[in-house]
């Protein structure tokens, strides 16, 4: 089992209609993402940037959670400092992200892979692990999901910008739990039996103490990390 | 645009690319022995298990039920949109009931 394993992580294939399908497979989640890139373009008006600011913004930084937390930094005179400490910080967890993509997409073309990541975002990366774990190994998947993605959050940025938004609370439509529930389905698929149980328990229980107890975005990082090497010392050292 | 406002949205684009690339590049550069892959296994489960955690276990019953619904959906049918759309039907319902009970 582990050799033919091994044999079908040797291939990575990066094709067009892998790149189709990832993207097919975000369009529902955009839905979603669309509404909240509206309310951002709407928040970052009112926080004093420019609609065509946010929209470069958007565009060139693609982080949802980072944008949204320095909205709170953007008073004049701009703390630049602390606004890209705070970004580093909540993308902390991009470095175990990216690290989980590095067997197949180490097998890439440097291009390829260096230029797949700047388009990795939470949900395209989560189905691109899910396609993985199905044992399928196109490494475009990731790339076609996260160019819909990035088009969707730039263009919604700029209509917030201009138009504002009329949802102005998401959750009150139910739209933050979009998020949860595909994370859910596809956590529901990568259960692996008892294996799972205890990386599983001690990733959600340190993420649930340290979004209790510390600010921002560390909850994924640390449960993340903490689950993870959880598993592996389970599995005999 | 500002001179601040631009340096700040580069160096935001910067620090985020950064950490797009870095865990991919750290990830090549270990030596994929037999522990080091098995931890890159692991990570996927125990980072999306992090992302809902706080929200499903610590929310509310209205996010903890929808979570429960959300994984049986996901269960029985495999298919990614009915349990996005299960989830969001559920949570508003369930919400909007706890708002009218208080």
């Amino acid at each position: 089992m582990v050799t033919a394993k091994a044999q079908a992580e040797d291939k990575a294939t990066f094709t067009l209609s892998g790149a189709l399908a990832g993207a097919s497979r975000c369009v529902p989640i955009e839905i979603s993402g669309f509404a909240i890139g509206l309310v951002f373009g709407t928040l970052a008006k009112q926080a004093g940037l420019g609609t065509f600011e946010a929209a470069a913004m958007s565009a060139l930084v693609f982080s949802g959670a980072a944008q949204f937390v320095v909205l709170g930094l953007w008073t004049a005179p701009l703390p630049v400092a602390a606004i890209v400490l705070t970004t580093l910080v909540v993308g902390l967890r991009h470095l175990l992200m990216g690290a989980a993509l590095g067997p197949v997409f180490s097998k890439l073309p440097r291009l390829k892979a260096y230029g797949s990541v700047f388009f990795m975002a939470d949900e395209n990366w989560a189905l691109t692990m899910g396609e993985f774990a199905k044992g399928r190994r196109d490494a475009a998947f990731l790339l076609g999901g996260g160019l819909l993605m990035w088009f969707s959050w730039t263009v919604s940025t700029l209509l917030g910008g201009v138009f504002g938004s009329a949802i102005q609370n998401p959750s009150r439509w139910g739209l933050d739990f979009a998020f949860t529930a595909v994370f859910l389905a596809l956590i529901s698929g990568m259960w692996k039996g008892r294996s799972s149980i205890l990386p599983w328990t001690v990733a959600a229980a340190v993420a649930v103490a340290s979004h209790h107890w510390m600010p921002g975005q560390w909850y994924i990082l640390l449960g993340g990390l903490a689950g993870s090497l959880a598993g592996v010392v389970r599995r005999g050292v | 645009m500002v001179f601040e406002t631009l340096l700040a949205i580069v160096l935001m684009a910067l620090a985020t690319y950064a950490t797009r690339a870095g865990g991919l590049w750290l990830a090549s550069r270990l030596d994929l022995s037999e522990r080091a892959g098995a931890w890159l296994d692991q990570i996927p489960g125990a980072i999306l298990v992090s992302l809902v955690a706080p929200t499903v276990l610590a929310g509310g019953l209205a996010e903890a039920l929808a979570a429960v619904a959300v994984v049986i959906v996901a269960l029985r049918t495999s298919s990614l949109p009915a349990a996005m759309v299960t989830g969001v039907g559920t949570v508003v319902v369930l919400r909007a009931m706890e708002t009218s009970l208080l």
